[in-house]
């Protein structure tokens, strides 16, 4: 316990629970669109207003829309807490978690996307089929040199590597960054910003062992893996788990040449 | 129609370990689950998975700490099969991959965790569930297992013999949520329920929102048992606004607990004199509670947990995810406030009754994870005990539906004509409105196959029924009549007037389910049909949990009757047990199992 420390009693007392704005609303602007609703079948905008309370994030100013006004506004959400990475939408312009968004910290009205470069399914639903595919092109799985030491003894990993992937691998599969990159929206054959991460996550875990290290960065350099990369950083800039994304692909680049200056 | 000899109903840990093992075994398998299998809510578990790795740890001392933890409710073969097959399946786990927390020589890392008598939980980082089942997805992407993603299971397809014990189970009926056709899907080996917990029965929850019970609600429907449902766990530090988790490691790095008149309780008010806010999650929940009804909570309901002493280096290096969860989602930065907290439903104990190889008492019909009660937890689960239970009886329910043969199981399953009754006056009839069964009329008579067809059909006329429908109520507003009775009387405290309220509530909710109508007219990816069929396994699962309360006049683990405050072993040492017949829910008992092959358990005192 560190009792050296002088108490801090400030908001200890009761007093301090004032919503922070209280009885005010606050206007939406969504997208619509129903493939098989007359109304609907022309993507546009509608209007709600909801009433904001402390804390209210823009995932929660959707369910009171639905759950108050109307049923039929559809959008994914599940776990509330910026883990599943179901509710990535296109908020005021940039791809963001709609749980982890205070909407206090938005201008208004707040304008609601579903994901660019995606097929809208509807309202703020898109097809993430593509988005998918991407992910299972770069062979996303543990894949190692040798067997393991024993039924009951692990790899050893040393500290420092782990350090080194432990970024990548908080991806959640959210896909804003692919989403917010303009070349992965223009070349559908470009990996993205996502799969790839998800490649250097296993191309940088020293348990899989050179031979396979080795592949995993051919598959990563090839035509339409890390070249296709214009150092933009938007993914790096949208990513809600704060993955260094640009610096991993910038790193694959980097050993793809040392690796082929070899032959020379 | 879909065919395939394991069917996997839930994506998460449970169900992708089911799969991996049914694979292996030789069975072609396929997972169906209502959210694409990362959007799990595995993945938000934080803790750790608990397993006697090193020298010094032995299996019977991790079996001794479940079994006293669990309040000696839990039953011993089930306790003795998790711990002996927990440091197998953690290790397989590295092997594939995840990335756990590691010592200094390389080693996977392990910590002390509430109620363990040795520092036995792998970890990695505070993220733990969000990396294991990653390391499950990929497995799964390895194996080229199919995946129907998006795929609501709604009902099973089973026979309708009398007896629930003479059942079989043949397949599933889905809703694609993409298009809103109900499809079949159709098991030649078995149907595995991997469909996790129930927090949506409560409005404050640590639970995601596809957290309806479904399987749970599926399977008593067709006959099978659910077993201590009353026992659930509640966790004393969750975000007011939203029932985000703020992980048991801001207490035990020496965050501290407040009420409004600026006391910290637990100590001043004598809630725990020696442990303070390191006291047992249920003790810590009543002691906030009792603050916040005697007047000494904040605003609508809270306490406050205060870590800014501890220093924002401190703060940063062991908790760096607690700032974040408190700032994105209530909006408070804990490095220059105290965050707001109360109690919220975290977990249930109880589910599907299964033996220690995940079988129901249907044949074909298997269940784990959270979504079961293989008898592990008890009446209170200890942190860190979730996770390898995913693995050891995912995997076992995942070889056993693919084929492999059986030992006979020490633990009983089923409707029990013999078993131990008691005839008790409910205050409101239960279970009447909406009585019908899912069993498949004259199912006897038909083939798997033309069952399926039957239980599709059926599914069919529901939904059509709910889109047609001129009904004025909507699913909202029943959910939330149930949710609000349901913390209002079966949450931390529980005392008989509050129990029957609730049942009353859940009976009026159950007859004005019947008049609810989806509005939304589309099939495209219709949440809302999608949230009122989920709604009706809320109430019956809410109606479970209540009885269960009710019946049980004693304080035991997470369950606390006001006017019965001790433990009754004599009596009480009994798995309660409540059964589906038309409409009809039957209560009735099984003694608790402290005999296992090995071991041989004497209830004593929980003292920590």
């Amino acid at each position: 316990m560190a009792e050296s420390v002088d108490p801090d009693t400030s908001g200890l007392q009761g007093g301090d629970t004032q919503p922070k704005s209280e009885g005010e609303t606050v206007e939406l602007q969504i997208f619509r669109y129903d493939p098989e609703i007359e109304s609907k079948t022309e993507a546009h905008f509608e209007g709600f207003r909801v009433q904001t309370h402390e804390g209210m994030t823009v995932l929660d100013a959707l369910i009171e829309a639905r759950d108050e006004q109307d049923p039929s506004l559809t959008f994914r959400h599940s776990c509330r807490q910026g883990v599943c990475g179901s509710d990535a939408l296109f908020i005021n312009g940039r791809q963001r978690l709609g749980c982890k968004t205070q909407i206090d910290e938005l201008s208004t009205p707040i304008r609601i996307e579903p994901l660019p470069h995606h097929p809208v399914v509807k309202d703020l639903v898109v097809d993430m089929d593509d988005f998918y595919e991407r992910m299972r092109a770069v062979e996303p799985y543990f894949d190692p040199d040798d067997p393991p030491p024993g039924e009951l003894e692990e790899r050893k990993q040393t500290r420092e590597n782990r350090e080194a992937v432990k970024l990548s691998t908080r991806c959640i599969w959210c896909g804003a960054c692919t989403s917010s990159c303009s070349i992965a929206a223009d070349e559908d054959v470009y990996l993205g910003p996502a799969a790839i991460n998800k490649g250097y996550r296993f191309y940088a875990d020293e348990r899989e062992g050179e031979d396979r290290k080795a592949k995993r960065l051919e598959l990563l350099t090839e035509t339409d893996g890390v070249w296709r990369c214009q150092t933009q950083f938007s993914c790096t800039t949208v990513c809600p788990q704060e993955i260094p994304l640009t610096e991993h692909i910038q790193q694959l680049k980097r050993d793809a040449t040392k690796a082929d200056l070899k032959f020379w | 129609m879909y065919e395939h000899d394991v069917l996997v109903i839930g994506g998460g840990g449970a169900g992708l370990r089911a799969a991996i093992a049914a694979q292996e075994a030789g069975a072609d398998v396929a997972i169906v689950s209502k959210l694409h299998p990362v959007r799990s809510h595995t993945g938000a578990a934080e803790g750790g998975i608990n397993a006697a790795l090193q020298a010094g740890d032995s299996w019977e001392a991790h079996a001794t700490d479940t079994m006293k933890g669990a309040d000696y409710l839990a039953d011993a073969p089930a306790v003795e099969t998790f711990a002996r097959r927990a440091p197998k399946e953690v290790m397989q786990l590295e092997h594939w991959g995840m990335p756990f927390s590691r010592d200094e020589d390389g080693t996977v890392s392990q910590r002390p965790f509430g109620g363990l008598s040795f520092p036995r939980t792998t970890y990695a980082g505070a993220e733990t569930g969000h990396h294991l089942l990653h390391t499950l997805y990929e497995q799964v992407i390895k194996r080229g297992i199919t995946v129907y993603e998006e795929y609501f299971v709604t009902r099973l397809a089973v026979t309708d013999e009398p007896d629930p014990n003479e059942r079989t189970c043949h397949g599933v009926t889905a809703l694609d949520l993409k298009t809103g056709a109900v499809e079949g899907f159709k098991a030649t080996g078995g149907v595995i329920l991997a469909t996790g917990g129930l927090g949506q029965v409560y409005d404050h929850t640590t639970n995601a929102v596809a957290n309806t019970g479904d399987g749970m609600a599926m399977a008593y429907r067709v006959g099978v048992p659910l077993e201590d449902m009353e026992m659930i766990q509640f966790h004393p530090t969750t975000l007011p606004s939203t029932g985000v988790l703020i992980t048991e490691g801001v207490r035990g790095e020496g965050g501290r607990l407040f009420n409004s008149e600026g006391e910290r309780f637990m100590f001043e008010r004598g809630y725990a004199a020696d442990e303070g806010e390191l006291a047992s999650r249920d003790v810590v929940s009543r002691a906030e509670l009792t603050e916040i009804q005697e007047g000494r909570g904040f605003g609508d309901g809270h306490v406050k947990l205060d870590m800014r002493h501890l220093g924002e280096e401190r703060i940063m290096d062991r908790l760096e995810n607690i700032v974040g969860l408190a700032r994105h989602f209530e909006g408070v930065d804990p490095l220059e406030e105290p965050m707001p907290v109360k109690p919220g439903q975290h977990y249930a104990m109880g589910g599907i009754e299964t033996d220690e190889y995940g079988s129901t008492c249907i044949e074909g019909l298997y269940a784990a994870g959270e979504a079961a009660c293989v008898s592990l937890h008890g009446a209170n689960r200890l942190g860190g005990n979730a996770l390898p239970e995913l693995f050891v009886f995912g995997a076992e329910a995942g070889r056993h539906a693919a084929g492999v043969a059986l030992d006979p199981p020490a633990i009983g399953v089923g409707p029990d004509p013999d078993a131990d009754r008691e005839d008790r006056e409910w205050p409101t009839d239960l279970g009447t409105a909406g009585a019908e069964t899912d069993v498949v009329p004259d199912g006897r008579d038909l083939e798997p196959g033309e069952l399926l067809g039957e239980a599709v059909a059926a599914e069919r006329e529901r939904v059509e029924e709910l889109l047609e429908g001129d009904g004025d109520r909507s699913h909202v507003e029943v959910r939330e009549q149930v949710q609000e009775t349901m913390t209002a009387h079966v949450n931390v405290f529980r005392e008989a007037e509050g129990l029957e309220t609730a049942l009353e509530d859940i009976s009026a909710a159950r007859e004005a389910y019947e008049d609810v109508t989806v509005t939304d007219p589309s099939r495209t990816f219709n949440t809302d049909l999608q949230q009122t069929i989920e709604t009706r396994n809320v109430i019956d699962l809410a109606e479970v949990i209540t009885m269960g309360a009710l019946a049980r006049p004693e304080s035991r683990g997470a369950h606390w009757r006001a006017e019965h405050q001790t433990r009754r072993d004599e009596e009480w040492l009994r798995h309660t047990l409540v059964n589906w017949r038309d409409g009809d829910p039957e209560l009735f008992y099984r003694p608790a199992i402290l005999e296992s092959e090995s071991v041989t358990y004497e209830p004593e005192e929980r003292s920590y």
